[in-house]
């Protein structure tokens, strides 16, 4: 199986649903020179779940930080139809929920509730209406009881599931999440893999848990040096033992 | 969590008093504080009626007897640096001190102002203890917000009391490590020479700090993710009821029996 480039793959997966995030050529240097992105290309589409893998310092952050404009490189970033310009942030953010590798960066506020609340309070909703969505997000990761507790009391997988209610509850439809069965338990990452199978979102997924690439995505894309190594079926992807290799990804078995 | 307890305060319950608004608690905290702060010197009736109204409020918080006592002593040191009242206070000299080149004299308007200076200290001590340990953290924040404190310190406050916890964990670990490494480096002494720990403890205090920096980007990048622009907002989730007021008159009425009592005996 050849390594497939994105450039020739985008025009095979967009002929049926219309792309919801499309990346062409993005290029990103941090201020310290380091060159995180060198001409990344992707395309989503609506309602797929899409693994993202590669290895440490691949840029797999670095691409997520610019799916809602937290970072802004050089190329073209479009999420919905909408390109990232100033005037789209505000909606592109309510769109694109980032789930951050670590919940302690999440989870900023003291209580469960003030957290889940944040973003659709910032958004500018009415009260009522927040606390509606804040009940329904915690119900989506079954975290109905914990509204009150605080965060720093929450074991890790539970401020995970927190951590996803915090953008469920901005009605994102796209979730970004970086690396997020890292540092689990066995049966919190198999609950974590149960719930991110029953939301019915759009994905992108960063990780290393190549078990969970299998169980969950129909499709993956691999990272390494800034690049996108390969893009396509997973199946296809994880058979390639000299692919896989090449770039530091183990399927354990 | 490992440190979940150390910083909390908070003594889980659902007596009278863990349910009143945390705004009357805070007001009642503040407004108790001024009175013991007014009292005039050696009013001891007044400062024994503000104790009993201590105990009193404690026993209806279902308390153990000796919570506040014991937590107050941690704040005493601190009422040590009015000792220099003793000695400044013109009077009688009850008891004298002879230095070279000068006299060190404890008169007993110094020992009545001392004394008179721990009471207050103690009991309002108490007071702010028994207020974190029947409020929440998150409802005292909400109280300030309420009470017109700025929002941006309202928001410091609350982001250090989240972050406590996550940077105690931090330095667990890092005093951890240290530990695995120093077992066995110094002949005899345990846990490493004077001078190494002290070197590795000056790297670790600089390691917390590069930390929590960049921490402090990442949890200002998940915050202009969730719509973060720059003003925080909260919502209000407590309503003043007919108990509330009644605590706060009857809160009045008692610190203005206090101030006659202290003012006239
Ligand atoms: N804040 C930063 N400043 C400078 N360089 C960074 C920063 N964050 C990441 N990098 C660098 O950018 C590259 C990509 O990092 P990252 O996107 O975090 O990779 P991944 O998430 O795939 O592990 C790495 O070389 C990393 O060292
Ligand atoms: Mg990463």
């Amino acid at each position: 199986m050849p390594i497939q480039h994105a450039e020739t793959i985008i025009d095979n997966l967009n002929g049926s649903r219309p792309a919801t995030v499309h990346v062409a050529n993005l290029h990103f240097r941090y201020p310290d020179g380091t060159l995180a992105l060198n001409g990344v290309s992707l395309q989503v589409a609506h309602g797929e779940k899409v693994a993202l893998v590669g290895p440490n310092g691949a840029g797999k952050s670095t691409l997520m930080l610019h799916l809602n404009g937290l970072l802004q490189g050089e190329g073209n970033v479009e999420v919905g139809g909408l390109s990232l310009t100033k005037e789209h942030l505000p909606l592109i953010r309510g769109k694109v929920g980032m789930v951050f590798q670590n919940p302690d960066d999440q989870l900023f506020s003291p209580t469960v509730f003030d957290d889940v609340a944040f973003g659709p309070l910032h958004m500018g909703l009415p009260e009522e209406e927040v606390r509606k969505r804040v009940q329904n997000a915690l119900a989506h990761v079954g975290m109905s009881d914990a509204a009150s507790r605080l965060s720093h009391h929450l074991s890790i997988g539970q401020k995970k599931r927190v951590a996803i209610a915090t953008v469920l509850s901005m009605d994102a439809e796209i979730l970004a999440l970086d690396e997020p069965s890292a540092g689990l338990d066995p049966r919190a990452r198999r609950s974590l893999i149960g719930l991110l199978r029953e939301l019915p979102l759009t994905m992108l997924v960063s990780t290393h848990d190549m078990m969970m690439v299998r169980e969950l995505f129909a499709r993956t894309i691999v990272m390494d040096g800034g690049r996108v190594v390969a893009d396509g079926d997973t199946a296809t992807i994880l058979a390639d033992q000299a692919l896989l290799e090449a770039h530091g990804l183990e399927l354990m078995v | 969590m490992s440190t979940g307890s150390t910083f909390d305060r908070y003594q889980h319950g659902d007596s009278a008093i863990h349910r009143l608004d945390p705004r009357v608690k805070v007001v009642i905290t503040l407004l108790f504080i001024v009175s013991n702060v007014i009292l005039p010197d050696g009013a001891w009736p007044a400062f024994a009626a503000a104790w009993g109204v201590l105990i009193l409020a404690s026993a209806l918080a279902r308390l153990a007897p000796a919570f506040l006592l014991r937590r107050s002593f941690l704040a005493l040191p601190f009422a040590l640096a009015a000792v220099t009242v003793l000695f400044t206070q013109p009077g009688q000299p009850l008891w004298s001190l002879r230095l070279p080149g000068s006299t060190l004299a404890i008169s007993d308007a110094g020992l009545v102002r001392f004394a008179s200076i721990l009471a207050r200290s103690w009991l309002s001590v108490q007071m702010a203890i028994l207020l974190t340990a029947t409020t929440q953290f998150p409802d005292l924040m909400h109280a300030l917000r309420h009470l017109r404190v700025p929002g941006v310190i309202v928001a410091i406050i609350g982001f250090m009391y989240r972050y406590l916890f996550v940077l105690a964990d931090e330095a667990g670990r890092l005093l951890r490590a240290r530990a695995a490494r120093s077992a066995g480096t110094a002949r005899g002494s345990g846990g490493g020479r004077l001078v190494w720990r002290a070197r590795v403890a000056g790297a670790m205090v600089g390691q917390l700090f590069v930390r929590s920096f960049e921490r402090s980007e990442r949890v200002y990048n998940a915050m202009v993710a969730r719509g973060y622009r720059g003003h925080l907002l909260t919502m209000s989730p407590h309503v003043i009821t007919q108990r509330d007021r009644l605590a706060l008159a009857l809160a009045l009425i008692v610190l203005a029996f206090i101030q006659v009592a202290g003012h006239s005996l």
